[in-house]
């Protein structure tokens, strides 16, 4: 039965890649795709998938429910990125959110959508005080949100009032933790974001004015596009996406840990966006390669874990494998590798 | 597939070259931009490389200097094969390039960027004495003054390109090879840069020198290579080419539109309408021109001439709500109206087409298809988005309009030549219902078929009752244009010409004549 649905599954992934040659996501495709067959071969029981009450477990669907965070992340990331920004403050507004929700839940009677609402409030706010310092007030984005990448933890501190709050209740359990569809929770949440965002960009101009920001700024005021307006939507949107996967990674562990909730997370979520062929100087930008980008990482690591690499030294293999991946996406790289190929004998 | 060493007795025409190119191509998705190119360049020689936008001129200098790789081709300098990788591995070869645009470091000083990438250094630590000394000596060449340690972006561009120029005497190059040089100069620096030419050409350098100025052809060139889409049409002593000519062989069979419009003189009478589309009365701001005062009907264009650095840009920069003027009042439609910005100037139904097209007009990585709805799409604002259909549309409305050259309405700007990223500009534009066009040098860097396009089209917009204020240092192309020239000097304005007045000689004396107010104070 299992080879029957492992050769569906790539026949499905063989046309989804042929669907997309011509496109710019089908470099980290590809590398999604090369990573998955290594899996194949040699890591034996990766694809293995399991039905359990009603619901399927196995490492994909790890992948999927593992990588929902630096997805979400992504989403608000790759626009910053486009802008010809950077949000490093995401992790630490990640953690700003757990313990917003987290403390609402447990110490008021208040209901718990009016808690997740707070906490998704707060991290909008966060965003929205990015965007000010970036396009109000023209500080350097990687200046800006590092002031709340390091700050943003002391809040969540303040909030929590240093302590570690665990909390039971059902709704912000379900939320890192539920099932929908047979299938986690997490994964329904981001596809719904993804749509969500998608249409918010490119259904409405948006999405060409935050390109045309990132790819010339001067020339994209002088043809009247508020370039204000513009980073502070995607700083103000990052926030947003940083709020949301706070919740799950709350939910994930069921307490608020403002000094570990999201740690590092601000580097995946650039990791993903650059793997996902958006460039570091902004311009264009490609949203679903970003969250293929994500789930390329998160691949990545449980591919590691899965062939029990100690944690202490998968960052190695991991750098190394990321590294390839960016030379991929590199075009005077590929270039130049089409030379050396190509090179006839003197 | 190795091609033969070029033997002596394959070159015909040239006698000693320093450089040779034979069969030079190159493609880009969807161009050929060059077509197996020959060239030569001898010792001792002002060589002339023209041809129209899309010729292939800037390509085959990005070829030669190693910008892109060659797909096909040799090259040699002085009998010797060469293939440089990129532009300081042709550096070091000995061919030194000035780009067409300033292509140095702005926020670093002068004596760095003329030192960039070959600094003396003792003990690997950076000898800036040295530096600054060699930056004097190569400015000196020019005869060019310049604190050498200030900041370059606080110099004209006019200046930045000397330094350009110093930068690539620095090396001790054989072949210079200046990619328009003189289109940001004024006619007294293009003079200086001639005689230094002229100066290294009686040294024995070999100097392949681009332009767009017939004048300049024939005042310092020895021969000149014409290209036509990419392919050679041939080399020529330039004694012994007619202008008429070498026109012709630039443009191909548009010849006779040339002409045509060489005689063409529009000054018809001013329109005199009861309101002015725009009204300046006193406009000024401290440090970057003084107030003036400046009137734009409809069906009119207005001329803005004065040499580099007059206040022209200056100008541009205040009507557009760049600069906030710090004096006098403007009024539009007859109404009092203040530009805080660039989008308030938009919805007053202003357009500027910037001088620096590269940096302040287009969108390079955007397609073109984008570049052209991109105004329209910003007065809408997000939420109101063309249609896909409806951008197509509106593009190849334009593309063919404008007879932009594309090979796709998807194509990136980035990769179209000047002069049609400059109509992609008008397009973008004309796609919105802008009724004032400030044009800030919209020929410059063009050649001569896109010349008369854009001055069609500058024709167009008058007959549409527009109001357009051309800025131009081609005085011809002012005159030809415009029903009345306002004269700027040394940010003043000294000026105004209308109707039968207009000629290059009358503006010229308005620039030359003494200034009753300097000569109060």
């Amino acid at each position: 039965m299992s080879p029957i649905f492992d050769a569906l599954f790539w026949l499905a992934f063989g046309a989804l890649l042929y669907a997309v040659r011509r496109q710019r996501i089908l470099w980290p495709l590809l590398a999604l795709a090369l990573l998955l067959l290594f899996n194949q071969l040699f890591t034996p029981g990766f694809f293995r998938l399991q039905v359990l009450e009603g619901h399927l477990y196995g490492s994909r669907i790890d992948i999927l429910n593992q990588g929902a965070k630096v997805m979400l992340l992504s989403l608000g990331m790759v626009l910053v990125i486009a802008t010809g920004g950077v949000d490093l403050s995401v992790g630490a507004v990640m953690a700003i959110a757990a313990a917003v929700a987290a403390r609402l839940v447990v110490t008021s009677s208040s209901a718990t959508p009016l808690a997740i609402a707070a906490a998704i409030a707060a991290s909008l706010l966060a965003g929205a005080w990015n965007g000010l310092l970036v396009a109000g007030f023209g500080v350097q984005p990687i200046v800006a949100t590092l002031i709340l990448m390091v700050a943003g933890r002391g809040i969540a501190q303040l909030i929590t009032e240093g302590q570690i709050i665990n909390f039971s209740d059902p709704l912000m359990v379900f939320l890192g933790n539920g099932h929908l569809f047979g299938l986690p929770f997490t994964l329904s949440l981001v596809l719904a974001m993804l749509l969500l965002t998608h249409l918010l960009v490119r259904r409405t101009a948006l999405g060409l004015f935050i390109e045309s920001v990132g790819d010339n700024d001067r020339a994209s005021r002088y043809s009247g596009i508020s370039s204000r307006q513009v980073k502070f939507f995607a700083y103000t949107f990052s926030g947003f996406c940083a709020g949301l996967a706070g919740l799950i990674a709350s939910s994930n562990i069921k307490s608020a840990d403002a000094n570990n909730i999201g740690l590092y997370l601000e580097l995946d979520a650039i990791l993903a966006v650059v793997v996902g062929g958006t460039a570091l100087t902004g311009g264009r930008f490609y949203l679903i390669g970003a969250v293929i980008g994500a789930l390329f990482i998160q691949t990545l690591t449980t591919t590691l874990y899965a062939r029990n690499v100690s944690a202490d030294i998968s960052p190695v293999p991991k750098a190394l494998v990321i590294i390839g991946v960016c030379l991929l996406q590199s075009e005077p790289f590929r270039e130049r590798l089409h030379r050396l190929l190509s090179r006839q004998p003197a | 597939m190795p091609v033969p060493c070029p033997n002596q007795s394959a070159r015909v025409v040239v006698g000693n070259p320093v450089l040779s190119i034979r069969g030079l191509s190159r493609r880009f998705p969807g161009v050929q931009a060059l077509d197996r190119v020959d060239l030569a360049v001898e010792r001792g020689e002002i060589h002339a490389l023209m041809g129209e936008n899309g010729a292939g001129k800037s390509t085959l200098i990005k070829t030669l200097t190693g910008v892109f790789p060659r797909d096909a081709g040799e090259a040699a300098l002085d009998g010797v094969p060469v293939n440089p990788k990129s532009p300081r591995a042709a550096e070091r070869l000995g061919i030194s390039t000035v780009y067409q645009e300033v292509n140095l470091i702005p926020d670093l000083s002068v004596a760095e960027n003329i030192c960039l990438g070959r600094q003396p250094v003792f003990l690997g630590a950076i000898r800036w004495g040295a530096i600054a000394r060699r930056a004097r000596q190569a400015l000196s060449r020019l005869d060019l003054k310049v604190d050498v340690s200030r900041q370059l972006s606080s110099y004209p561009i006019a200046i930045q390109q000397l330094v350009a120029i110093a930068r690539a005497l620095d090396i001790s190059a054989k072949l210079l090879i200046l990619d328009e040089p003189t289109s940001s100069l004024d006619d007294g620096e293009a003079e200086e840069l001639f005689k230094i030419l002229r100066k290294l050409r009686g040294d024995g350098l070999g100097i392949l020198f681009v332009t767009h100025f017939l004048e300049q052809v024939y005042k310092l060139c020895d021969s000149v290579t014409i290209l036509r889409n990419g392919r050679l049409v041939g080399r020529f002593p330039i004694k012994e080419l007619p202008r008429v000519k070498l026109v012709a062989h630039m443009m191909g069979k548009e010849l006779q539109e040339v002409e045509a419009l060489a005689q063409k003189r529009v000054h018809a009478a001013p329109v005199r309408e009861e309101t002015a589309l725009l009204k300046a009365t006193g406009l000024g701001r401290k440090g970057s021109i003084h107030p003036l005062d400046l009137e734009i009907r409809p069906g009119e264009v207005v001329g803005l001439a004065g040499l580099l650095g007059s206040g022209r840009t200056e100008t541009a920069r205040l009507l557009f709500g760049i600069d906030k003027p710090d004096q006098g009042s403007l009024e539009i439609d007859g109404v009092p109206a203040i530009l805080r910005s660039p989008r308030a100037a938009i919805r007053q139904r202003i357009a500027l087409t910037p001088e620096d097209r590269k940096v302040a007009g287009i969108i390079p990585n955007l397609t073109v298809r984008e570049n052209i709805i991109l105004a329209l799409q910003a007065g809408r604002g997000p939420w109101k988005r063309l249609s896909r259909a409806d951008q197509e549309k509106l593009a190849d409305r334009f593309i063919q309009g404008l007879a932009i050259k594309t090979p796709h309405r998807d194509q990136l700007v980035k990769n179209l030549s000047g002069g049609n990223q400059q109509k992609v500009l008008l397009a973008r534009w004309l796609a919105t219902a802008a009724r004032i066009f400030i044009l800030d040098e919209p020929t410059r860097g063009i050649d001569v078929g896109a010349k008369a396009e854009v001055e069609k089209l500058v024709g167009a917009l008058r007959q549409d009752g527009l109001g357009v204020l051309f800025i131009s240092s081609e005085l011809e192309e002012i005159v030809r244009q415009s029903q009345r020239v306002i004269v700027l000097r040394d940010r003043r304005q000294v000026g105004e010409l209308a109707g039968a007045a207009i000629s290059v000689d009358a503006i010229l004396q308005t620039i030359a004549k003494e200034d009753p107010e300097a000569r109060a104070a």
